[in-house]
């Protein structure tokens, strides 16, 4: 049973950790994008949308090829993810509106257009065969138990999440663009008056966050329920989790890893856990959020420059103001 | 040795608004290799011809050549290209950066390798002289530090031009030595470097030549080695004008605030304030006169309890002689504790025996208004927050600096900002607006308020009309002390002479006056006595009366010149 | 000098911030935004199905006051909302983002219900229904209170403090109803103790009890010294401490206030409707509130208006659903989205202006 569990606590944190990964780009920009729940939501939409149209151009379901589903799912879930988090970019860079507000609708509206598509307009027939093959692991992880399995039993979606995160980490903090981009989300003002290009940072940053949180969706979709649909709330919910999780990491993606997966074994405990009572699951799923109330807390306490949230979050960006 | 110019401005002029010319048909050349100072008093468009020249503002008209060939610099990016580089007074830093990410910040087309920046800054420390630790945050950094960093991103960039808008404000004598050394290093190495200050001393020890500015335009450049300190101030501060404000002789001076030993240090801990020590009366206006940042802001601001500080005493005297005692503002208790200090007499002048007395026969005596001070009531200030000292009954006005920042709410409405100091008056839980409204409709009327009404929002105002609201509410209050930092600053000459009038009504109504200026003619047309800060000290108070611009004006300078020359 | 002259060209258009802008004008562009807007979702929503742009608009219309029964939970709904907004505008005229309505509202309704709960049949009604008064007010006054004390101390984000109570709120919802449902169908079936009575009709009482709230925090903002701290420490802490106010205790004082009025909203949902609690009872008119306070520029008697517009797009999108045929409820969402998006943008046009670079030819001439 630990096996499943820890199994499942990686598979939920790397559902976060998309989410994660995603608004932590999209901070470091200046922009609080409380859209990401919404925006996991379309992405979940995108990637299955692209998922049904490549299985049902198939004669055989079953032939499908995992490169292609993987690429498609990838692709689908990116697209759809970056242009809702294009609207979102639209409206708080361009037209210089509150960033809260806009991300608020953005969640409503990307709800609701996913449970509008999914539920009527997405082919589901083919996802349990298309799921399967999307979680496919390394062959020789597939059988084995015990630490083996739980390192190298998942899908690529799992490995790919890892990849981005340290991606993420290195971009940050070893190149130039991780600088300028830094240096954004910190004091917009000097960036400019130092000739870095803040638009183009600032769209490119909520852009590709925007895609990057929607993988989230259609990993937790395709490979870790193998393909069923309940309601856009529960990827929503995700999405939520992942805001908290980026404040509960010190806005670092490589500590955002462990992160997730704390979060995801919190998460799971209550439902793996079949001998402690329904009230102590409800307990369980609280801890998250108040770990990361207490860790807001306690870093605002510190008052220690590097764990404190970019300094012009959430404040968009007029030159002629200084 | 043959000079080569780098660097020309040819009739460059630039207007804010239709009014206010900051600078006016100003020529001016650099050489390769020179140290040039830019010498001029608060307001004589130093800093704005500077920014032409770094791309902040465009000029009106006017050409910038470098190497002979006319440019055209739009932003820091283009001044940049023409190796221009400018150190502002307020840094441009990423806190949580290091020195070195905060060089590499912005730059393009080159490859990101802080191993690389860190051996040419380092190339860059040693042949110059820096002495900096590039891994060190901003936010650990010192002043100083700070200000090696903004230097290091300019020579990063390769700037052959180095503008530094008052380098040594904010630096001890120790590192404005190392400083001097520092930009000497570069000088001999071909770099030209313009600096902007108003301290004499500086200017004769490190620069080759000075330009001075006064109102806008250029008076002259000369050879540093050609002229003297007192040349140079009299060209600084021009003849005396005479303002025809009509100065009355003090009458009736009563001392109202004693200071002594005051320090205060800001953020960084270091003093901005140190052991001042003044008196100021009644029916007198005391001048604060110094360079912008010598400390005015943080000494009114300490003494109308805004920020706490670290030594020293304010005593304030309350004007209570001959008056009655009141529950109004005093405890039962507090008026034993004075009755215990001998501090009461009756009508006929008399001491009052108040052990012969019921707690309650004393009420009623106190209530009749038949007990009353002997002397001025002597209160001690000590770190008093600013509602504290509005409750003890002390009427303090202060016009700040920061008008819509802090004297006043900007997106309210005159009425509504006339109440709030005094908002809070009454048990009611409700606003009276009924008053501050007549309040403002009199301002307005009075001070002549070009308004559309009292319900405007403040911030639509022109600026001099900004001033008369605050300083109309100030004055309303019946101050006995009030204390005005830079008044007219921004305004036309009829506000000002408005504000000029107003000062002098208090002052002949018998309140002691604190007026911090900038323009020294004015200074010594309104005030009784002039105090002069430099760095924080007072270095001098002078008889506005018999004083003149160039004793102000060095004293405005001075400093301890051993500590900064080896 | 060759290089320098293309780059002089005026850029094709340039963003001015505006001084000033007329009442009118204010309308027009809120006019535009909403008609474009629906337009926009009808033509979405005719594009998924076989109606016409006039079907949708008429369902809409019927949807939101096509009966009596209609109009009157149009109006409930309605005034929920609008107490929602109240408990959120002081806190935003502030400047402190309370994004905890949801929170502070469950709590509120939670409290009440666990009244009604324990003592219904044990003491009279009408001692319960005093006690789930004080219960909810008290409960959302702590919900509010906690991250304000610490945005008081410490500079706490409260943004994301507040987003956090939510989620904590709605894990106590769970937990009371796994401890109180002994079934564990996970539903709390409403409970028939310490109903509130009804005037009127049953949707009367919260009608007049917010629409009095709404005018009594018009009158508090406006014309109490609190609301006038309130004010200066939303625009200026600087201000606010040169004139003496205490600015800790104000945001503290207010975040109370707040939170108490999110729990008079629980409670009258607890008592007054649903008689029962999940964690979906907020109806997240904490986000919701958010928006019809911000669209109405902390105007209290503005968010009249446009909470009633928010309910109405929401009630009548049901219709909508219904005649289009959609087989679930998501469309709402999308139009609601939509119809936002378009509003938000207005605060752009109304804060800055476009200007157009004047024609080539004219700077040929000159």
């Amino acid at each position: 049973m630990i096996i499943t569990f820890l199994m499942s606590a990686i598979a939920i944190g790397t559902v976060l950790l998309f989410g994660c990964i995603g608004e932590t780009i999209t901070e470091k920009a200046g922009h609080l994008n409380l859209g990401i729940p919404g925006i996991m939501c379309t992405g979940t939409v995108g990637g299955c949308l692209f998922v049904s149209l490549y299985m049902n151009g198939l004669e055989n379901p079953e032939s499908a090829s995992w490169l292609l589903l993987i690429l498609s799912s990838l692709f689908g879930a990116f697209l759809f993810a970056s242009l809702t988090a294009a609207i979102y970019a639209v409206i708080t860079i361009t037209f210089r509106c509150n960033q809260n507000i806009t991300g608020l609708a953005i969640t409503i509206f990307g709800n609701g257009l996913t449970q509008f598509l999914m539920h009527s307009y997405v082919d589901k027939s083919n996802f349990s065969t298309a799921g399967k093959i999307i979680a496919k692991s390394l062959p020789f992880a597939e059988n084995a138990g015990g630490v083996v399995k739980v390192l190298f039993g998942h899908g690529f979606y799992v490995y790919f999440a890892i990849l981005i995160a340290l991606i993420a980490t290195f971009i940050f903090n070893r190149t130039k663009v991780g600088l300028n981009l830094r240096a954004i989300g910190e004091n917009t003002a000097t960036a400019d008056a130092m000739g870095v290009n803040i638009t183009l940072y600032k769209y490119v940053a909520i852009l590709v966050g925007g895609g990057i949180a929607g993988f989230g969706g259609v990993f937790y979709i395709m490979d870790y329920v193998k393909g069923s649909w309940e309601n856009a709330a529960t990827i929503e919910a995700f999405g939520w989790l992942a805001i908290a999780l980026v404040i509960f990491t010190l806005w670092k993606p490589n500590i955002s890893i462990i992160g997730s997966y704390l979060f995801g074994a919190l998460y799971i405990a209550a439902f793996v856990f079949g001998n402690i009572s329904f009230s102590g699951r409800e307990i369980l799923k609280m801890l998250p959020y108040v770990i990361t109330i207490i860790v807001l807390i306690v870093t605002s306490m510190m008052n220690k420059k590097e764990n404190q949230p970019p300094q012009n979050l959430g404040l968009n960006y007029f030159r002629e103001e200084r | 040795m043959e000079k080569t110019v780098i660097l020309q401005l040819k009739n460059i002029t630039k207007r804010f608004g239709s009014k206010v010319i900051a600078n006016n048909n100003v020529s001016l050349d650099v050489y390769k290799g020179e140290i040039l100072s830019i010498l001029g008093e608060n307001g004589c468009g130093k800093t704005t011809l500077m920014n032409m020249i770094a791309g902040i503002y465009y000029p009106d008209s006017g050409k910038i050549l470098i190497n002979g060939e006319e440019v055209i610099i739009r932003s820091p990016r283009d001044a940049f290209e023409h190796k221009i580089g400018m150190i502002h007074q307020h840094f441009k830093l990423i806190d949580i950066f290091t020195a070195a990410q905060n060089v590499a910040l912005g730059i393009e087309n080159e490859k990101y390798n802080l191993k690389e920046v860190n051996n040419r800054i380092k190339e860059m420390a040693e042949k110059y002289g820096f002495n900096i630790n590039l891994d060190k945050k901003i936010y650990e950094m010192s002043v100083s530090e700070k200000q090696t960093v903004e230097i290091l991103k300019v020579l990063y960039r390769g700037a052959d031009i180095l503008i530094l808008d008052e380098p040594t404000a904010v630096l001890t004598p120790q590192e404005i030595r190392s400083l001097f050394k520092v930009l000497k290093a570069m000088r001999d190495d071909g770099k030209s470097i313009i600096i902007i200050t108003h301290k004499l001393n500086e200017v004769m020890e490190i620069s080759d030549r000075v330009t001075v500015l006064r109102k806008g335009e250029r008076i002259a450049t000369v050879n540093t080695t050609e002229t003297s300190e007192k040349e140079l101030t009299e060209m600084m501060v021009g003849e005396k004008i005479d303002l025809n404000i009509n100065r009355t002789e003090p009458v009736d001076t009563k001392l109202r605030l004693s200071v002594s030993g005051l320090t205060v240090k800001n953020s960084d801990g270091y003093k901005v304030v140190d052991n001042v020590s003044f008196e100021a009366f009644g029916g007198e206006i005391l001048g604060i006169a110094g360079i912008a940042g010598s400390g005015q802001k943080e000494l009114l601001e300490a003494i109308a309890g805004l920020n706490n500080y670290d030594s020293g005493t304010l005593i304030y005297y309350h004007p209570k002689k001959d008056k009655p005692v009141s529950f109004y503002h005093k405890t039962y208790k507090r008026v034993m504790e004075l009755a215990n200090e001998n501090a009461f007499k009756d009508s006929n002048g008399n001491d009052i025996k108040f052990d012969k007395l019921t707690k309650k026969e004393i009420k009623n005596l106190v209530n009749e208004e038949k007990i009353l001070f002997k002397e001025d009531e002597v209160i001690d200030l000590k770190n008093k927050t600013p509602r504290e000292i509005r409750e003890l009954g002390i009427r303090l006005s202060f016009v700040p600096e920061d008008r819509l920042g802090m004297g006043l709410v900007g997106s309210m409405s005159i009425i509504d900002n006339m109440m709030l100091r005094s908002y809070r008056k009454g048990k009611s839980l409700f606003l009276d607006r009924k008053t501050p409204s007549d309040l403002a409709d009199r301002i307005i009327s009075e001070l002549e308020v070009n308004t559309p009404d009292s319900h405007t929002a403040v911030r639509k105002l022109s600026g001099g009309n900004v001033q008369k609201v605050l300083v109309g509410r100030e004055i309303a209050a019946a101050p006995a002390i009030l204390m005005t930092a830079y008044p007219v600053r921004g305004l036309d000459i009829n506000s000002s002479y408005t504000i000029y009038n107003l000062l002098n009504e208090q002052k002949q109504k018998g309140v002691s006056v604190i007026f911090v200026g900038e323009d020294l003619d004015v200074l010594m047309a309104l005030s009784d006595r002039i105090l002069v800060l430099s760095g924080g000290k007072i270095s001098g108070i002078v008889d506005a009366r018999t004083t003149t611009k160039d004793e102000i004006g060095l004293l405005m300078v001075k400093s301890d010149k051993n500590e900064v020359t080896e | 000098m060759k290089k320098n002259k293309s780059n002089l060209k005026e850029p094709f258009v340039r963003i001015v911030k505006r001084d000033n802008i007329k009442l009118p004008k204010i309308i027009l562009i809120y006019s535009i935004a909403i008609v474009g807007g629906l337009l926009l979702s009808g033509f979405i929503s005719v594009l998924f199905s076989e109606k016409g742009i006039g079907d949708f608009f008429e369902s809409l219309f019927t949807g939101a006051l096509g009966s009596e029964r209609k109009f009157w939970l149009l109006l409930q709904d309605t005034a929920l909302l609008l107490g929602t907004s109240m408990a959120l505008l002081p806190a935003f005229k502030m400047k402190f983002w309370n994004l905890g309505g949801n929170g502070q509202i469950l709590v509120g309704c939670l409290s009440a219900i666990a009244c009604m709960f324990y003592l219904g049949g044990k003491v009279s009604d009408s001692v319960i229904i005093l006690l789930m008064l004080i219960a909810s007010v008290a409960a959302g006054a702590v919900w509010a209170g906690i991250p304000a004390i610490f945005k008081a101390k410490f500079n706490t984000n409260e943004s994301l403090f507040t987003l956090m109570m939510n989620y904590i709120a709605q894990g106590l919802v769970s937990l009371c109803i796994t401890i109180w449902v002994k079934s564990g169908s996970g539903v709390l079936a409403p409970i028939a103790y310490g109903n509130v009575p009804e005037i009127g009709n049953k949707y009367l009482l919260p009608i007049i009890l917010f629409v009095l709230i709404t005018v009594l925090m018009h009158i508090y903002l406006r014309s109490a010294k609190h609301g006038y701290e309130i004010s200066v420490v939303g625009e200026s802490i600087n201000t606010a401490k040169y004139v003496g106010i205490k600015v800790d205790k104000v945001i503290i004082r207010t975040m109370l206030l707040s939170g108490a009025i999110a729990g008079l909203v629980g409670f009258i949902l607890a008592g007054s409707i649903n008689h029962t609690v999940s964690t979906a009872s907020a109806n997240n008119m904490g986000f919701t509130g958010i928006m019809a306070t911000w669209l109405a520029s902390f105007n209290p008697l503005l968010i009249m208006l446009t909470s009633f517009f928010i309910t109405f797009i929401s009630k009548g999108m049901v219709e909508v659903r219904k005649t289009f045929m959609f087989t679930n409820d998501s469309i709402s969402n999308i139009v609601v989205g939509i119809v936002y998006f378009a509003v938000i943008i207005c605060s752009f046009f109304i804060n800055y202006k476009l200007v157009f670079r004047k024609k080539e030819k004219e700077e040929i001439k000159k």
